[in-house]
This record gives C-alpha cells, sequence and structure tokens, in this order.
C-alpha cells in the first residue's frame, strides 16, 4: 500500500477513535458529562491522539530509514569492478533505481506480468527497450549486475512497503484500544491531551533547529566531498576561475571574493548616505504628512521582488549607463563595453538596500531618548548640530549593525548580480567591467543537470559554505551591537 | 537700571552686531549649515522616490505592450482533398496530415488576401509570406480543425498570431533600420503589414493567452504566455501555506506561551533570528541537497519548491505571529486561568483567536515574500525548461516539473529576444499586481481587525 493510503487510514482510524472515546466516556457516566473528569472532547482527542501518533511517528521514520538500508544493501551488491569512483557508484545506483521503478511501472501499466518481471534476464530480454516502452529512458545497457541489483531492490522495497503497511496499521490499532481501554470517567483525558499539544508545539519549534542543521549538513558533507576532489588550499587561495565540465577546472574562490566585495560597496556607498539622510530627514525633519507619505513610498521598494531588480539592471540600467560611459556615450570616455557590469549590479542593489537602511536607522534614531536632543537644543544647537554632534553618536553602534545587516544582504543578493553583473570571473579595478559574485556562480554551477560527484558541480556547496559562514557571522555580529547598545537606554 | 540704557555699539563694536535681528557670520553660517543638512535629508527622500518612480515607470512602460498583441484576420480555404481524403471526418484519420500539410493553406489565404485588397505581391515565394505570421499559425489552424471536422470544405475567417516581428513593428520596438540585419523578416514584409493595417485586416487587441497561456519555445515570443506558472506559484503557495502557517503558529504559541527560560529555547531564539537573515539561495542549496539529493523527491516540482519557501519564510511568519501574540493583554490570561482554564485552554480558546487578525497579515507578507522569491527555485530546477502544459489533476500539479511565476520571468529574460523582455516586463506586471493585491488584503485586514487594547 503506498505512503498516502496509509497515512490517508491512519487519518480514517484517527477520526473513528475520536468518536469511539467520546462516546465510550459518556456511556460510562450515562450521558451525564459533569462525572467526567475533562469535558468530553478531551476522551475522544485522547483515543484520537493515540491512534494517530505513534503510527505516523514510525511511518515517518520508516520512509526515511528503509530507502538507506535497502541502498546501502543493494549497493554491496554491485560489484567492486564496474566502478572506481563514489561518484560512478551513484550512477550505477541511480541506473538501479530507474530500471526498479521503471519495471514497476512496466508492471504498473501491464507491459509485463509481475512474474515476467521477476524472472527478467538482462542476456534474453532487451531491458532498455522494454523501459523505454514504458517511457523510462535509460542512459545505456542495462548489465546484468544492475538488473540483478534492481530486482533485489524491487523485492526488499516490496517486502518493506507490506511490512510497513501492516506494521503502521496495527500501531494505529493498537494505539486505539490501548487509549480506549484507559477511558474511564476519572481519567485526566485533558492533561494527558494537553501534554501531547504541548509536545507538537515543542516539535514545531524545534524545526528552526532541524532547518539549521539540514543547511549545516549538507553544506559540510558536499564541501568535504569537493576537498576531497580539489585542494582547499587552491581553492580559497587560487586566482583564476575557469571551470570547465571536461576536467581540469581551477576553481579559485579569490575573483568571485572580489567581484561580491566591490558590488556590495558600490551598493553600501548608495544605500548608506541615502538611507540615513532619508531617515534622520523622516525622523527629524519631517511634518507628519511628508512622513504619511515618504516612508510606505520608500518602503515599497523593499517589498519589490528582486527578480524587478535584476530585470531593471538588465534592460533599464545597464543600457543607460552605456549611454553615460560607454565608447559611443555622451562623456566618450569608452569606460563601459556592455550593460552588464558591477556599477550596474552595485547601483541596483543599493537602491534595494536603500529601505532596508533607512528603516533600520529609523529606529534606532528614534529610540534615542528625547531629553537629549531637548538638552542639546537648549543648549543653543541647531537641529543639525543636534543631530550631527547628539543623535548620531548616540545611534552609531545601532548605525553600525544596520550597516552591517545590509552589507550581510548585499553579500548573499542573487538575482540582482546574476542579471546585472555578468558572468566572466575577473580581478579588476574597473567598476565598469562585467565581473561576477559568489552567489551567481553557485546558481551557474548548480542549475541544469549536473551530477553531483564532479568538482565543478560540488564546488557550489563549498561556495555556498563560504557564503553561509561569512553572513552568519556578519549577522550575528550586528545582532550582537545592536542588542548591547539597545540595552543602554531601556 | 543703568545697565538697560548703555548704548549698544558705543564701546567700538560695528553698530549691527547688537541687533539680534541681524545675523553674525558665524551664525549665518550655522544657519547655512542647518539649511544644507536638511536640504540633504529632502534629497536623500527625493533620490529615494525618483528610483521607485523610476523602477515603476520602467516597468508600467515596457511591461504594458505584452498585454496586446498583433493578429491578423485571414479568410483560409479549407479543401477536403488535402486535409480529409477518406471524407468520413475523423479526427483520428485526419491527425495524420501535420501541421506541415496545412502550411501551403496559409500561404494560399495570404496571398489571395494580397490579391483581394490590390496589395502588390513583393516575393517570388508565397512561403515568404508566411513569415508575417507566427510558426504556430499553422498548428492553431490544425487544432481548430481537429476540433471541428466540419469546417473542412469551407473558408473560414482565421484571426493568427502575428509573428513577433510584425508584434514588434506594431508596437514601435522594431523599425526598419533594425530589420536590416535581421533575417526574419523583410522591409517588404512591414509595407504589406502597413496596408493591412489599414484595412483593418491587421490589429492589435488584448492578449488573453499572455495571462493564461502556456510557455512557448524560444523562436516563438508572441505565443508565450504566464499562465502554466502561475498554476506553478499557486501550488507552491498551496504548499507553503498549508505547512508554515500551522508550524508557525505551533512554534509561536511553544516560545512565547510556554517556553522556559532554558538552553534549548536560547537555541531556537537564536536559530530563528538568524535564519531570518540567511540568504535565500542557501535555502535552495538545502532544498537541493536534502529534498532532491538525499530524499530522492522530483526535480522541478513545485512540492520541492514549496517546502523550501516554508522553511525560508517559516522566521518570517514566527516574528510576526510572536508579535501579534505579545500584543494581547496579560489580563486576557489571567481571566481564562482566573475561571478555571488550564493554561493550555487560554492561549488556544482566548488568546490565539485575539491574536488571529495579526497573525494572518504576517503569513500574506510571508507569502507575498515567498510569491516573489526566485534564487532558491533556481537550484532546485524551476527554470530552463517551456513550461507548455498545465498539470493534469492535483497530485501532478504538486509533483510535475513546472516552472513559477518569478522563475518564468528570469527564464524569459535570459533568453536572447528581445520580445521576451517585454513578456518578461508584463510577467513582473502580473506579479506586482498579486503582490500588491495580497499587501492590501493584509492591510485591510489589519485596519478591520486591529484593536488597541
Amino acid at each position: 500500500m503506498p505512503a498516502l493510503w496509509i497515512f490517508i487510514a491512519v487519518l480514517v482510524l484517527a477520526v473513528l477513535g475520536f468518536v469511539l472515546g467520546r462516546q465510550r466516556a459518556l456511556a460510562m457516566v450515562d450521558g451525564d458529562s459533569r462525572h467526567l473528569h475533562s469535558l468530553p472532547n478531551y476522551y475522544g482527542f485522547h483515543v484520537g491522539i493515540w491512534a494517530l501518533m505513534p503510527a505516523l511517528l514510525v511511518l515517518a521514520v520508516w520512509l526515511i530509514v528503509q530507502p538507506m538500508l535497502i541502498d546501502t544493501s543493494v549497493k554491496s551488491m554491485i560489484p567492486d569492478t564496474s566502478y572506481t569512483t563514489a561518484g560512478e557508484l551513484s550512477l550505477v545506483m541511480s541506473d538501479v533505481r530507474r530500471v526498479a521503478d521503471g519495471l514497476d511501472l512496466a508492471v504498473e501499466r501491464g507491459a509485463l506480468t509481475a512474474d515476467e518481471a521477476m524472472s527478467l534476464d538482462a542476456g534474453a530480454t532487451d531491458v532498455r527497450a522494454l523501459l523505454g516502452g514504458v517511457g523510462v529512458a535509460i542512459g545505456s545497457d542495462v548489465q546484468p549486475a544492475v538488473l540483478e541489483a534492481a530486482q533485489a531492490y524491487r523485492a526488499s522495497t516490496a517486502t518493506g512497503n507490506m511490512v510497513r503497511t501492516v506494521i503502521v496499521l496495527l500501531l494505529a490499532l493498537g494505539g486505539l484500544g490501548w487509549a480506549l481501554s484507559r477511558t474511564a470517567p476519572d481519567f485526566r483525558a485533558r492533561n494527558s491531551v494537553e501534554k501531547a499539544t504541548l509536545g507538537l508545539l515543542i516539535a514545531a519549534a524545534s524545526i528552526a533547529i532541524l532547518t539549521t542543521l539540514g543547511i549545516v549538513l549538507s553544506l559540510i558533507f558536499n564541501t568535504i566531498e569537493f576537498f576531497k576532489l580539489y585542494p582547499a588550499s587552491e581553492f580559497f587561495f587560487g586566482t583564476t576561475w575557469a571551470p570547465s565540465f571536461g576536467g581540469g577546472s581551477e576553481l579559485g574562490i579569490l575573483p568571485l571574493f572580489w567581484g561580491t566585495f566591490y558590488i556590495s560597496i558600490i551598493a553600501l556607498a548608495v544605500a548608506v548616505p541615502i538611507g540615513l539622510f532619508a531617515a534622520v530627514y523622516l525622523s527629524e525633519y519631517a511634518g507628519p504628512k511628508i512622513r504619511a507619505v515618504a516612508k510606505p513610498m520608500l518602503e515599497v521598494l523593499a517589498g519589490i521582488p528582486t527578480i524587478v531588480y535584476g530585470l531593471f539592471a538588465l534592460v533599464t540600467v545597464g543600457p543607460m549607463l552605456v549611454n553615460v560611459f560607454g565608447n559611443e556615450g555622451a562623456l566618450g570616455l569608452g569606460w563601459m563595453s556592455g550593460g552588464t557590469a558591477v556599477m550596474t549590479a552595485g547601483l541596483v542593489m543599493g537602491i534595494m538596500l536603500i529601505p532596508f537602511v533607512s528603516s533600520l536607522s529609523d529606529d534606532i534614531i528614534n529610540a534615542v531618548p528625547q531629553a537629549m536632543r531637548d538638552g542639546s537644543l537648549g543648549l543653543g544647537a541647531t537641529k543639525s548640530e543636534t543631530v550631527k554632534q547628539v543623535v548620531l553618536p548616540a545611534a552609531l553602534p545601532g548605525i553600525v549593525g544596520a550597516v552591517l545587516l545590509a552589507a550581510s544582504r548585499a553579500i548573499g543578493e542573487t538575482m540582482i548580480v546574476v542579471m546585472g553583473a555578468g558572468a566572466a570571473a575577473r580581478l579588476s579595478l574597473n567598476p565598469f567591467e562585467a565581473m561576477t559574485t559568489v552567489t551567481a556562480k553557485i546558481v551557474s554551477q548548480l542549475t541544469g543537470d549536473a551530477d553531483f560527484a564532479s568538482p565543478e558541480a560540488l564546488v557550489a556547496f563549498a561556495l555556498g559554505m563560504t557564503l553561509f559562514v561569512i553572513t552568519l557571522g556578519l549577522n550575528i555580529f550586528a545582532l550582537y551591537i545592536v542588542r548591547k547598545y539597545r540595552e543602554q537606554y531601556e | 537700571m543703568t545697565d538697560a540704557t548703555v548704548q549698544p555699539g558705543a564701546e567700538g563694536r560695528p553698530a549691527k552686531s547688537g541687533s539680534l535681528l541681524e545675523q553674525d557670520a558665524r551664525t549665518k553660517r550655522r544657519n547655512a549649515a542647518e539649511a544644507r543638512f536638511k536640504f540633504y535629508g529632502m534629497a536623500a527622500v527625493g533620490i529615494g522616490v525618483i528610483f521607485l518612480i523610476l523602477l515603476l515607470v520602467s516597468i508600467v512602460r515596457n511591461g504594458v505592450p505584452a498585454f496586446t498583441q498583433t493578429f491578423v484576420t485571414v479568410p483560409i480555404y479549407l479543401p477536403e482533398d488535402k486535409l480529409d481524403k477518406s471524407g468520413v471526418r475523423d479526427p483520428d484519420v485526419m491527425r495524420k496530415v501535420t501541421t506541415f500539410g496545412y502550411a501551403p493553406l496559409l500561404d494560399d489565404a495570404l496571398v489571395k488576401t494580397l490579391e483581394e485588397n490590390g496589395i502588390e505581391m513583393p516575393f517570388a515565394k508565397p512561403a515568404k509570406l508566411r513569415d508575417m505570421v507566427s510558426s504556430s499559425a499553422a498548428a492553431q489552424v490544425r487544432d481548430t480543425v481537429l476540433a471541428n471536422p466540419d469546417l473542412i470544405g469551407q473558408t473560414v475567417d482565421f484571426k493568427l498570431l502575428a509573428s513577433s516581428r510584425v508584434d514588434g513593428y506594431m508596437k514601435g520596438r522594431v523599425t526598419r533600420e533594425s530589420l536590416a540585419r535581421d533575417k526574419n523578416l523583410d522591409a517588404e514584409h512591414l509595407d504589406i503589414v502597413d496596408q493591412l493595417h489599414d484595412l483593418g485586416a491587421l490589429e492589435r487587441s488584448f492578449n488573453w493567452a499572455f495571462i493564461f497561456g502556456s510557455d512557448a519555445s524560444e523562436s516563438r515570443p508572441e505565443q508565450a504566455g504566464l499562465g502554466v506558472s502561475m498554476v506553478g506559484s499557486l501550488f507552491m503557495m498551496i504548499v507553503v501555506l498549508v505547512l508554515s502557517l500551522p508550524i508557525g503558529v505551533a512554534a509561536s504559541i511553544y516560545l512565547e506561551e510556554f517556553a522556559p527560560k532554558n538552553r534549548w529555547t536560547d537555541l531556537i531564539e537564536v536559530n530563528i533570528s538568524n535564519l531570518a537573515a540567511v540568504p535565500s539561495i542557501v535555502f535552495g542549496i538545502l532544498g537541493l541537497a536534502v529534498f532532491i539529493q538525499f530524499a530522492h523527491l522530483p526535480m522541478s516540482a513545485p512540492l520541492v519548491g514549496g517546502l523550501v519557501l516554508t522553511l525560508m519564510t517559516l522566521p518570517t511568519i514566527i516574528i510576526s505571529t510572536r508579535a501579534s501574540l505579545k500584543a494581547v493583554p496579560p489580563s486576557i490570561r489571567d481571566a481564562a486561568l482566573g475561571v478555571g482554564a488550564s493554561k493550555m485552554q487560554s492561549v488556544f480558546h482566548h488568546v490565539l483567536p485575539l491574536a488571529m487578525p495579526g497573525i494572518l497579515t504576517g503569513t500574506i507578507l510571508g507569502l507575498a515574500q515567498a510569491l516573489g522569491e526566485t534564487a532558491p527555485l533556481l537550484l532546485i530546477g524551476m527554470v530552463g525548461f517551456i513550461a507548455s502544459n498545465m498539470p493534469d489533476g492535483v497530485a501532478a500539479g504538486f509533483l510535475s516539473p513546472n516552472s513559477a511565476m518569478p522563475a518564468q520571468i528570469y527564464e524569459w529574460a535570459k533568453r536572447a529576444d528581445p520580445a521576451y523582455y517585454e513578456r518578461a516586463w508584463g510577467g513582473i506586471i502580473i506579479l506586482l499586481v498579486f503582490l500588491m493585491t495580497m499587501n492590501i488584503i493584509a492591510i485591510l485586514l489589519r485596519r478591520r481587525f486591529e484593536r488597541r487594547w
């Protein structure tokens, strides 16, 4: 039985359990719920939860563990001669899985009977053509060893699925029966249900930890895999980025770092002054009317998806810059040859970050106590002197935090650089040249049908790891500064 | 008081410096600095607003043409001897005639249209005329005939899509000069187009296929539409909503109402605030490694996209949900506990319903963020193929490969043909309309239900 059907069956059992539990509790006190410890519904929920939870837990664990176990046992069946590296083994395994799935599909479609499928012989039948007939494309002819492994795979999967169905359903029924047998007028059903609910809440909250764990593990494992194939020192200190899927790639991260850094600096050079001045103006000078109009308008900039900024860079800003700085440009400088450049991406990213900087700084400036302004104004300082000499110094740590958060956003931004910065990895000082970034290269190395065993694909995980560590460091540092500052005035 | 009568300016100081009404040099300088500073602030806000306007103008100006398309109305004769030799009008038999069989009919019809209207035929080969209409036109005629075999033997008016160059000419994107380097269309075609336009056989009209249609191959920009990827986005949003709302609310309730102050809760808190700032592309890597590499879920499936976006939006939803739970005053909880409710009952029966509008607002904003997100979708393979078929059925909607609106826009932007830029901008207009609607709903919800305690 497929997992979905088991799930539905368990769900039905749980609903049944609810009805039975409620009825049983009420029947025990002749319908007078005052004699029950808890409200009747709690007795129902109690039985329902017992029917549902253990069965679903086992089902979930089973779904994860069974393929892993079968994979390991089938892997050991493949002869050592048919592969040399771990990458080839994983290719063979994916062939095995595809053949097995294809055979299942063939049986389902009626191209084979179940017995025929079990007794296939790779020598006698053209398995590839057979599977092609049901729409499963296999890259090469099916080796006997692969077919054998696929048969073993099918057999153990079938047994596993059967055992799974039986165990899960038995567990659901058992839970239902046990909970039903515990139902009695003085059974504390509410406490038991609430305990289970609390467990669910804790589980939901822990998903955040699981996500981080998932990110870290998936990055670490693949990065280690990458460093086995490619020396770490060359990755971190290499100055050439020239991946070629045929082999012999040079994968130095420095040009990507430089591109990322350069674009982020330009973006911050645009966003920080504009955002900061806008925040100062809106919080210190602007009347309520201007504030009510200008603030939401700036925030609209923050709500626009990055793909829009990317297209804006590619189609509008890039050509506009070429018209000014290009060979035939208004200034006749000939600095810029194509629309995609560090300047294009940096400028557009700066626009994107303006509302980010301004709203964070706005909060921080507003948190500076009014008494400090009043004191300064009372001594005869003008408003701008007050801002420059009292408010901003007091808000400085927070503003630094905001700038760091903006920097982390700039470093992690993907769509704008993918579309606006170009694809060439180079170390150059000219901001009108195309350069590329860490994020853009993650995208280009992992899109398409990459096999995850080559260093050219795995390098994306190493890049992702570097990106994750840098942005995480910046975020933690920024949050630390912001928090420390906040404590001063509260 | 004698002091008050001291004459100002009597002791050698310049006479005007004594008056408050006249500023000395230093005050002037300070006031100028003040005015300058204020101007900088105004300029900064102004620049921000100008950028916004520039962006919006750019979107509207480039995108609005995508919603109209040029159509040519041509009467086409459908001869029986070519389309249905058997004469039984059986669609299964007629299917044997491919689009190549229909193409000559188009040529004949176009030549005849020119003759009837007295337009000079500039080309030696009639097939050259066909460049004016979309290469999908033959398929369109074929589909119509197969759907309605009784049309055979009659002359039927067809409203055919014009090719993207002709469409570009009508919209001012393509000029005679730019055609000089273009082998797809000649200037003579444009003369015909002008004359047909004057006759009313060729006109621009609203193109519903752009909103509801499917993507087309790279050579047929005139046919591409956003409909299929919109469906992909819809399925993704269903996954995000179904997962992130309950999980986010449960996590927030635990952290806000029940969590004791210990290491585990601290760890969760730190994790949530950090996840909110992790670059979205990293979630894409997570999705690729965990859902596709490890769990063997299908590539490009909206289910996987939805799962990735769920993980990405959870922190946002948790943060806003906690804020709205915090806004419910403690007296509500105390009152519930006072009349004998358990802690759990006080939360689920009293606090949660009161916090619900705020939670929904936060969820809608989180969904809007997820809807516009592109980067993680690139890694799990939601670009790079042509989303040409509507998914058949709900299960296929979740599991079969599809695109999503922002991924489709990116895909269009990558294609070399400038006609696709127009599509991409048009797609952005549709995307922004969705986002705006969601934001307006969120604002209305907040206005309508927000309570000040």
